[in-house]
């Protein structure tokens, strides 16, 4: 419970976003509808609206990534927010400075919000919990634990392709269990109410514990694409297995795969999503992932949308100010 | 004029229309775009729109993204997409609004439209100009002025039918 509370303010706003879990349907209606609204500003010949001019925003890295990073910085810099991302490896914690020491530093240099990546699941709710009262967080992916912008992203174009969810049936596929993505993408098709989720993968890679969360299990691709609307494959990642769980790359993309072949018995105006970094030719094939039915780079231009809308959200939302000014 | 009783909105209209189609002749002016900003305005501009016969399609603007109260007020939960269905660079525009009061609105609509391109003009059409100015913008064309206490809100009721009420804030 703390940990939801820990994101809403004390009117129920989003304060930081630090995972789907516990969030309201409307909660997530409200952030999809006004990332439409930021979608148009990529249409704009200056494309940039002032809402966040003179805010301060931090991206802490203190994992890799190049996609998520720049989509975070671009949307601070299409708010006309200040921006600047630093890459924790290369910086003073490698001096053996704590965490939290560098936290207060920057918060010293009056910043408005940190989005926070981070190997450690729950390392985003650490920060959140100890930043000053008018501070807000952004978990950019926690270890195995969450990545909600991705996953809020994944439903902005699952309903700009299919309209209401109640109806749809999704699969994902592959390594549920090293995903935050999908844990955080369940999270958020059951709160939206979906029809059938499915979650396809060996058995080594679907934790047991997805049955609780609504999910049907499969093993099998061909009875577990059968007449889905939506199918969500997730990148193999090999670097957080430890130990054989998985048969060679070889063999699981012959399995589990996403083939032109396998794809047939799924709807057939059924789309095709990635996280991304695709690994090809191991989880998705190239004719896949470059065909018709692929959305993937539609993705990741709504992952500006989405990131806009969510910094906008809490920027907007800091304790102390009234809510719901009307006069203009 | 004191507002005991509100004209018709038709009237206002096409008091409206007039103005500017006279406005536009001497002007110059053939070929304009029209942009309404949400929500009221869009309603004044779809009006003005199809008497004036513009071929162009109507633009519409939420300018939420754009005021200058949001440190203050936050973010709106209902912000509706602008849509600009034509390019902006040197066209002529004719802005519409409900009602102008401060003149923040305005000013945030031509920012907006300023990122979006250079126009090569903009005139401004409110169905009410009403006092309480605090930037230095005035409409072009306007349906009725009134002079009205800070407490005194005139309001636009629509979509249909569109209706004028003027409510005093006593709180």
């Amino acid at each position: 419970m703390t940990n939801n509370n820990l994101q809403l303010d004390t009117h129920g706003k989003l304060r930081h976003l630090l995972t789907i879990e516990g969030l309201k349907k409307q909660h997530l209606t409200e952030i999809l509808d006004l990332a439409e609204s930021f979608a148009t500003v990529g249409g704009q010949s200056v494309k940039k609206v002032p809402l966040l001019r003179g805010k301060t925003i931090i991206n802490l890295f203190f994992e890799t990534s190049t996609r998520t990073r720049t989509t975070f910085e671009l949307a601070a810099n299409r708010l006309s927010a200040d921006v600047q991302s630093i890459n924790i490896a290369t910086s003073a914690t490698s001096k053996g400075e704590s965490l939290l020491d560098m936290l207060h530093n920057l918060e010293a240099m009056h910043c408005d919000l940190f989005v926070v990546r981070h190997a450690e699941s729950g390392a985003a709710n650490f920060i959140a919990k100890h930043v000053a009262p008018h501070v807000s967080v952004i978990n950019a992916g926690d270890g195995r634990h969450a990545h909600p912008t991705q996953a809020l992203l994944d439903m902005f174009t699952i309903r700009r392709h299919k309209q209401e969810f109640q109806h749809l049936k999704v699969a994902i596929v592959g390594d549920i269990l090293h995903s935050r993505v999908a844990r955080s993408q369940i999270h958020a098709l059951n709160t939206l109410g979906v029809g059938e989720l499915r979650g396809i993968g060996p058995k080594t890679l679907i934790p047991k514990a997805v049955a609780n969360m609504g999910v049907h299990i499969f093993h099998d691709m061909q009875q577990g694409l059968e007449d889905v609307d939506v199918v969500i494959m997730l990148r193999l990642q090999k670097e957080r297995m430890q130990g054989a769980l998985l048969p060679s790359e070889g063999e699981y993309f012959q399995r589990y795969g996403l083939t032109e072949e396998k794809l047939a018995v799924a709807k057939p105006d059924a789309i095709v999503m990635h996280p991304g970094p695709i690994n090809r030719g191991v989880e998705i094939a190239s004719s896949v992932a470059d065909g018709p039915q692929s959305v993937i780079l539609e993705q990741v231009s709504n992952g500006l949308a989405i990131r806009m809308a969510v910094m906008s959200m809490v920027l907007g939302r800091q304790p102390g100010t009234e809510s719901g000014g009307e006069e203009q | 004029m004191k507002a005991n009783t509100l004209p018709e909105v038709s009237f206002l209209l096409e008091q409206m229309s007039a103005q500017l189609a006279s406005t536009l002749q001497a002007r110059g002016l053939s070929d304009v775009c029209m942009i309404g900003i949400h929500t009221g305005g869009v309603w004044v501009a779809r009006e003005l729109h199809r008497r004036l016969a513009i071929s162009e399609a109507l633009g519409t603007l939420d300018i939420s993204f754009y005021r200058d109260d949001f440190s203050r007020a936050g973010m709106h939960p209902q912000v509706k997409p602008s849509n600009l269905p034509f390019t902006i660079e040197d066209k002529a525009i004719i802005l519409v609004d409900d009602v102008l009061q401060s003149g923040r609105t305005v000013r945030a609509a031509l920012n907006e439209i300023f990122d979006y391109g250079r126009p090569a003009s903009v005139l401004l059409a409110v169905l009410v100009e009403r006092s309480g100015r605090e930037l230095p913008i005035q409409a072009d064309v306007y349906g009725m002025r009134l002079d009205l206490g800070p407490d005194e809100q005139i309001k636009l009721n629509g979509p249909e039918p569109l209706s004028l009420s003027l409510q005093t804030r006593n709180d």
